[in-house]
């Protein structure tokens, strides 16, 4: 493994990134509505966990932290995505501060995909995680993995947090480049108790937050 | 500085006094008297009255520094509309990047706004979108819904476009009256917010009788009809302040402003149960969305602006 895992976001690159170019073209370019700012957690350890339409999701949940939490706050990427070339991965871990996971296990060497996240958590960081796994079809939300349950079930004093995400999906959709200013909205639910004996009832009780979260962004359905 | 100094001739500098009044008994009535008598206020009242003033601080603001600078604030307006009801209403996803082109009216609206040609900014919405945009729908080649995709487009594009860019167009007629386009543009404003607010609180006050009980509940015959008597008074004792218009032309407008503002509000009252919300977003506090603060004004704008222009300006054009 690399030292991704524990290469943090920019110290001064990342909240000037976000203070100068993500808060404003999110703020002019779309719009925010946000729902219960204040249950966002500020301090760690943490996770938060969303639903997933577009590679704005990342960028709209890191605006929501104050710029003096941001520090600590790190999103889960997808190694094979984000890790594959020079640049991409040099944004992706300076400025938008993400750990690297590694989706698929490589020629039949067993590593440990959640080791990184987990050393976050330790480290007292908030990790953000889209159960997903990956971006699915625009405002439709997909049955989560089981990654979330495995690192809540290491960590069952570490608050999950919901948060359901809407709008982004028609803004900017999987495989679409242009952006269409649109409103998004972002809706923050009370921590999930966590079940470390339960894999699957854990997983169903943070869906269904984050769907219940979800009826009460505005919606337009789109055909 | 000198701008500023220009703008407040005329009479401008007075009505901007006016409003500060409005305010100032407003947070008097929200705030400070329920404060003396030991109570807390209403939070849905105060958030109100202070957004009013933000409101009002900004518009003011952009107003006076200039007139391109007041026009791009209108333009700014246009845009969070436009952006607020394309984000509330149906689409077809094969229609996403049309919507781009739904964008570009802006740009194009202003553009003959700042350069004053009267003749394009009243044609480029209603007829040039109105024909392009069904074709690039169709261009997508997907025949279903077609007619409702292209309407609802065109629809708010009339709304939040056409109509508000009318605000702008005051800005730059020649002036008849030493407080010129801002003096227009303020007494149009003030008088629509104002019946806004004089009929929410006769209303409030006096209401029994619904008007449309179906789309908005809360507007009354008691209400409209107070809120108009109000508005009426405070549109003909401000209109040689700041306005070329004589008395009896303020006095139609001062029972015609109220008249068409009411038919705004319940309009949108109507769109937004269709699309089954109630405020079209939570941007202004106590006063939901862009489109909740200006649905009286888009009806109120071009209506003020025909008016002026046909009677006032042009010999009957």
């Amino acid at each position: 493994m690399p030292d991704s895992d524990s290469a943090g976001p920019h110290p001064w690159l990342r909240p000037l990134f976000f203070a100068a170019v993500i808060r404003p073209a999110l703020l002019l370019g779309f719009g925010l509505g946000v729902r219960h700012r204040e249950r966002l957690p500020q301090t760690g350890p943490a996770i938060v966990v969303a639903n997933h339409n577009s590679h704005l999701d990342t960028l709209l949940l890191l605006s929501l932290f104050r710029l003096g939490a941001l520090r600590t706050v790190r999103p889960a990427a997808a190694a094979d995505y984000f890790g594959k070339s020079g640049a991409v991965r040099w944004v992706t871990q300076n400025l938008i501060g993400a750990i690297l996971i590694e989706r698929h296990a490589e020629g039949g060497r067993r590593t440990d995909p959640l080791a990184p996240l987990s050393a976050a958590l330790l480290r007292g960081e908030i990790v953000l995680l889209f159960p997903e796994g990956t971006r699915g079809k625009p405002e439709v939300r997909e049955a989560f993995k089981t990654g979330l349950a495995h690192l809540s079930r290491r960590h069952p004093d570490v608050p999950v947090i919901p948060v359901a995400l809407r709008g982004l999906g028609h803004a900017l959709p999987k495989g679409e480049w242009i952006p269409v200013p649109l409103n998004l909205y972002a809706a923050i639910g009370e921590a999930v108790e966590s079940d470390p004996k339960n894999k699957q009832a854990f997983t169903q009780a943070v869906e269904a937050a984050i769907d219940a979260l979800d009826a009460e962004l505005p919606t337009a359905v789109w055909d | 500085m000198q701008g500023i100094l220009e703008t407040l001739r005329g009479g401008v500098g007075l009505i901007l006094g006016l409003i500060l009044l409005l305010l100032l008994i407003a947070t008097f009535i929200s705030e400070l008297v329920p404060k003396l008598r030991g109570r807390a206020g209403s939070p849905e009242l105060i958030s109100r009255v202070r957004a009013w003033w933000v409101m009002a601080g900004l518009f003011v603001l952009a107003v006076l520094v200039g007139k391109r600078v007041g026009i791009a604030f209108i333009m700014f307006l246009s845009y969070l509309a436009l952006k607020e009801y394309l984000s509330l209403i149906p689409q077809r996803s094969a229609d996403r990047k049309v919507l781009l082109w739904a964008y570009l009216a802006i740009p194009l609206q202003y553009l003959w706004v700042f350069t004053g040609r009267y003749g394009m900014f009243i044609i480029i919405v209603p007829v040039y979108l109105f024909l392009l945009l069904p074709f690039r729908l169709m261009l997508t080649g997907i025949t279903q819904n077609f007619l409702r995709a292209s309407s609802t487009l065109h629809w708010g594009l009339m709304m939040t476009v056409f109509c508000l860019g009318h605000l702008a167009y005051l800005l730059v007629l020649p002036p008849l009256h030493p407080a010129g386009g801002v003096g227009l543009l303020l007494y149009v404003v003030l008088v629509t917010q104002f019946n806004d607010v004089a009929q929410y609180v006769s209303g409030k006050s006096f209401g029994k009788h619904k008007i449309v009980p179906q789309v908005s509940p809360g507007k009354t015959w008691e209400g409209f009809i107070g809120g108009l008597i109000c508005t009426a008074v405070l549109a003909v004792v401000i209109a040689p302040v700041i306005t070329p218009l004589s008395v009896w032309e303020a006095l139609i407008l001062g029972v015609l402003l109220p008249a068409v503002g009411f038919i705004g509000d319940v309009t949108m009252s109507a769109v937004k149960r269709d699309l089954g919300v109630k405020d079209a977003s939570s941007m202004i506090p106590g006063h939901g969305g862009i489109l909740d603060r200006v649905d009286s004004l888009m009806f109120t704008a071009p209506v003020f602006f025909h008016f002026i222009y046909y009677f006032v300006y042009g010999p009957y054009r």
